[in-house]
């Protein structure tokens, strides 16, 4: 599956056992996607959230 | 909708979280993916009815995980970890507080609240010291602090921060070790896992996130021993445990973790940490211990 970069415009190749909420990254720009949306065969991606303060384990 | 018997709360999916659905589906059990991003709960309604009874807290925002899951719990689902568990693991402050009110070996620490004052609780660890922020990790503001010019550059900088969390200086003893800490992974009462993560080449640091590798680390009766204790003081449930040695036979507990990431113990590891974790999440008793709120 594939999904085209908000920034760029590149294809943002999905994997087959993708999930939602996984992130993904554009390999030309960088920027990084959340999938939000996965309906036979078609993947919807967001901008994912950047890393705020409280974020660790 | 069909109810699950356990779900994982989630905000990113990462390596691990992937891995306990695996684990999950292996063993024929049924589970919610939840989305804490996408939850929207009423305080006053009690139709939580549709959720599992039991749910993984797996999320990266402390914050976040610990909000969701206190509302669960006021609603009488069990969360893994509980939200104290959650409160006391991602405040350093509360965790080192209880460590050392409890008698497990912690390095020396001291907590300041203003500019003003920070410096003399770095004069009081002495040189060389750690300053960190109290919530957040991954290495992440984790200062090593070696003399006064570092120490007032540092002060300054974080009373430029708009943020009040900067104005509260946790400052720690740097213990003398090998480049290298270890991480346990605790599921219940039992050591699932048990690494020695040493740093990255020209960083002082051993976290995984930062470039670090994991090899097998022996669990020693000594190394048990604390490691069991400070479980047993957090809270049970599933934590990440990290100490440094302060001699072969010597443990300081500096960081225990109520969202504990595992891919780099899984590599050093035969057994499947998920699976524990699963195993663990599946057996244990859904009524509540402790709340958070009453």
């Amino acid at each position: 599956m594939d999904a085209k970069c908000l920034e760029c415009e590149a294809n943002v190749n999905i994997e087959d056992d993708a999930v939602v909420g996984e992130i993904v990254t554009c390999p030309d720009c960088g920027a990084d996607y959340e999938v939000a949306s996965l309906q036979n065969g078609t993947v919807t991606i967001k901008v994912a959230e950047s890393v705020k303060e409280d974020w660790g384990e | 909708m069909t109810k699950k018997s356990v779900g994982i709360l989630f905000d990113r999916i990462r390596w691990e979280e992937k891995e306990l659905g695996r684990q999950l589906e292996m063993r024929g059990s049924s589970y919610d993916m939840i989305d804490a991003k996408s939850q929207v709960l009423a305080l006053d309604d009690s139709n939580y009815s549709t959720l599992p009874e039991k749910i993984l807290v797996r999320c990266v925002s402390f914050y976040r995980g610990l909000n969701v899951s206190s509302v669960y719990e006021a609603h009488g689902i069990k969360t893994i970890n509980s939200a104290r568990v959650l409160d006391l693991c991602g405040n350093k402050l509360r965790t080192s507080q209880i460590l050392a009110s409890r008698g497990i070996p912690t390095p020396k620490t001291v907590v300041a609240f203003s500019s003003e004052s920070a410096m003399q609780a770095i004069e009081t660890v002495g040189f060389p010291c750690v300053m960190k922020p109290i919530v957040g990790s991954w290495g992440r503001q984790v200062i090593a602090i070696r003399d006064r010019e570092t120490a007032e550059a540092m002060i300054e900088m974080r009373e430029q921060q708009s943020d009040s969390m900067q104005t509260i200086f946790y400052i720690q003893e740097m213990i003398k070790r090998p480049p290298r800490d270890i991480r346990c992974v605790v599921v219940g009462d039992e050591i699932v896992a048990s690494v020695y993560r040493y740093s990255a080449p020209d960083n002082w640091k051993t976290n995984v996130s930062l470039g670090g590798h994991a090899e097998v680390c022996k669990i020693t009766p000594e190394l048990e021993e604390t490691v069991l204790k400070t479980a047993k003081v957090v809270g049970q449930g599933v934590l990440g445990i990290d100490l440094m040695e302060r001699s072969s036979s010597e443990f300081v507990v500096h960081e225990v973790n109520g969202t504990a990431e595992f891919k780099g113990a899984q590599m050093a590891s035969t057994q499947s940490i998920a699976g524990r974790i699963v195993d663990y999440m599946l057996s244990v008793d859904g009524k509540l211990g402790q709340k958070l709120i009453a």
